[in-house]
């Protein structure tokens, strides 16, 4: 069995920086071999180095799921909370410590599915919160499950003979309800996920990254498709962006463009609006 | 001297949270709460606080717990339907130690039933209505003034035992207007939460204290915690280690239970020579109470009891008075359910009649009055509920 890291954690830290930012004595943790989750927990605390903010300043929240486990090995205020509501309490926070970075770890089910209505609202509001959307295609934790953002005709233990159900395109979707910065990365592109994560937490904004990270286990045992298989998938199908822009029309259908999507500067943040309006009531009553 | 304003039960709520230091409201429209609401989002903005009207119920109360741990006295309000849908999160903040109030302005139901008229049916819920074990303190005031006590002593009671604590009004408290007397709430005393007295570093969220509270540190100031709705230990990370799950679960229902002598608070009223008693709560005990009037002038001997605190109920009052009286009257708006407790209490000593009613009225004093004369010339032989 895996046992925690046995060297002293200023070492690992002077060696690794982002370690920092790491809760190593609740490790080894319970992902499956092969998930892509650790690698978009890494981003995270890599962009959080480079951007400098201190695990003081950093509350991460989570709903339900294999995603939503990543706070409990995230060394800052993290909560772990209800299926689906992880927005809904990281609304929360950020209004009543506005000065928190608030990043929100959530999958294809606990926010698109049961947690959509808070997703498009959070989006609407605008409110800076960067939300890291672990895309794996499928409810991981409850047993492989077909999820909104299944392909069509993958097998899920809910679709016997293939989903019949189209699915979301989750961009498109944010960009839709009005978020400010939406990206997409892999799993396997890792140095540019961490590129992603860094320019969603500058932003002011509402931020959604969606990272395409594959469940090994549950989709890939149900799809056959091994580890490898899962890495290949991402490596071939998914195009930085200016060279999809560039691809026919015929061709961008099988491929995704990864990079930032959408960048708009033009509406205000949420809690500064908030707290102006607060601001100026109060100085009203003077 | 009295400082008499006359003033709207929700609004009163409203004020008397803003008094006792609450500083963040997430709340959704639903009737007949939503003034709560609506005077939170003129009061708050004025003393730096954060008022958000969130997408749905379930939100409001996720939201209202992330800006508990962020360090606010957090509150929200709501009505049946919606109280129904804020369960599985107050499930989380029983769970998760969130020191939070929640208002449900009780309405007619089940379902969206009467959402303009009274009820009192959701006595049961406001207690079982999550899943699992908890024991959730449950307030309900029956006048304008009481409100505000019972407002402000919901948040002291929350902050102080780190849970949920229900204020359970009914349509007919929240919507009434009466004076109020503001020199009462001039300077109450106001209880807060426990902060850690030890450094970051050997800070534990979940260790209790001598009175089965932990400390709590608030988001941004330093102390790094995990919170979870799962099972866990000292730390707060999740586990299912048998014994630290049962320890957990048993110090939860605990640290509620034994302040229970403290937080049991009933008023009396002509009980002490009464041969029967009439047990009722909130606007049902106010028509109680001009029955025990009525029934005094006709030389019948009868008195109130009406308990405050609901829950944890006052088990030990309540057999006391089963001990004491011929029999027991209990008139509430639902088809039985603080009865199954005053039952449950008494333990069998005395026979317990009941008087149900869910169609969004009132039950009139002359019709309590009524009820007691029947008990009282012995007409009724069998109590209601076990006939």
């Amino acid at each position: 069995m895996l046992q925690p890291i046995d060297i002293p954690l200023e070492k690992a830290i002077e060696k690794k920086p982002y370690f920092k930012y790491l809760r190593i004595d609740k490790m080894p943790h319970i992902w499956c071999p092969g998930c892509g989750n650790g690698q978009v927990l890494k981003a995270i605390c890599i962009a959080l180095d480079k951007l400098g903010i201190d695990n003081n300043n950093v509350s991460m929240v989570s709903g339900i799921g294999c995603s939503s486990r990543t706070p409990g090995y995230f060394d800052g205020y993290t909560l772990h909370t209800t299926h689906g509501r992880a927005l809904a309490f990281a609304t929360g926070v950020k209004l009543a410590r506005p000065e928190l970075t608030v990043i929100v770890t959530t999958g294809d089910g606990d926010c698109t599915a049961i947690g959509g209505n808070h997703f498009i609202h959070a989006c609407r509001r605008n409110i800076d919160i960067t939300v890291l959307l672990f895309n794996n295609w499928i409810y991981g934790m409850t047993g492989g499950q077909v999820s909104p953002t299944t392909p069509k005709g993958s097998y899920a233990t809910t679709t016997p003979y293939g989903n019949y159900e189209p699915n979301f395109s989750i961009a498109d979707l944010a960009i839709g309800a009005g978020a400010t910065f939406v990206a997409r990365g892999t799993a396997y592109h890792v140095t540019e996920l961490v590129n992603l994560v860094e320019a969603g937490i500058k932003h002011k904004g509402f931020s959604l990254i969606e990272v395409l990270t594959p469940c090994t286990i549950q989709y890939g045992r149900k799809n056959k498709m091994g580890i490898v298989d899962m890495y290949m998938w991402l490596k071939e199908n998914t195009i930085p962006l200016k060279a999809w822009e560039k691809l026919p029309e015929e061709k961008r259908k099988s491929k995704l463009p990864r990079g930032i999507l959408h960048h708009a500067d033009n509406r205000e943040e949420y809690t500064h609006r908030y707290y102006s309006v607060v601001e100026k009531v109060m100085g009203g009553n003077k | 001297m009295a400082k008499l304003e006359l003033k709207y039960g929700n609004h009163a709520c409203a004020e008397a949270a803003i008094i006792a230091g609450c500083r963040f409201y997430a709340g959704y429209p639903i009737t007949p709460s939503s003034e709560v609401a609506e005077k939170m989002a003129e009061l708050l903005p004025k003393v730096g606080g954060v008022f958000i009207q969130m997408e749905d119920e379930i939100a409001s109360m996720g939201c209202a717990i992330g800006g508990a741990f962020a360090g606010r006295k957090s509150m929200t309000a709501t009505s049946g339907p919606g109280f129904s849908l804020k369960q599985e999160n107050i499930g989380y903040a029983v769970m998760s130690e969130a020191p939070v109030v929640i208002v449900n302005v009780q309405r007619g139901g089940p379902s969206t039933g009467l959402p303009t008229q009274v009820g009192q049916q959701d006595v049961m819920q406001t207690q079982w209505g999550t899943h699992g074990d908890k024991l959730i303190p449950a307030f309900c005031p029956a006048s304008v003034e009481e409100v505000m006590e019972e407002t402000i002593r919901a948040f002291n009671w929350a902050e102080v035992l780190r849970t949920p604590v229900v204020l359970l009004m009914d349509e007919v408290i929240g919507h009434m207007k009466e004076s109020v007397d503001m020199t009462k709430f001039k300077d109450p005393e106001i209880w807060n939460r426990k902060k850690p007295k030890v450094p970051p570093e050997e800070y534990l969220a979940y260790k209790p204290e001598e009175d089965d509270v932990p400390a709590l540190a608030d988001f941004g100031d330093g102390y790094r915690y995990h919170v979870t709705g799962l099972m866990h230990d000292y730390t707060g990370f999740p586990t299912t280690n048998p014994a630290m799950c049962q320890e957990l679960v048993e110090r939860l229902i605990r640290k509620v239970k034994r302040r229970a002598k403290e937080l049991e608070k009933n008023e009396e009223f002509m009980l002490e020579d009464a041969e029967f008693a009439i047990v009722a709560f909130g606007s049902t005990a106010r028509s109680a109470k001009l029955a025990v009037k009525l029934a005094r002038e006709k030389g019948i001997k009868v008195g109130l009891f009406r308990p405050i605190t609901l829950w944890p109920s006052p088990e030990e009052t309540l057999y006391r008075l089963a001990g004491k009286v011929k029999a027991i009257l209990v008139p509430e708006l639902n088809m039985g359910q603080y009865v199954l407790e005053v039952e449950r209490c008494a333990k069998g000593q005395c026979p317990i009649f009941r008087m149900n009613r869910a169609n969004g009225q009132m039950i009139y004093p002359f019709e309590i009055l009524e009820k007691i004369e029947e008990i009282a010339s012995g007409k009724i032989v069998i109590p209601v509920s076990k006939a």
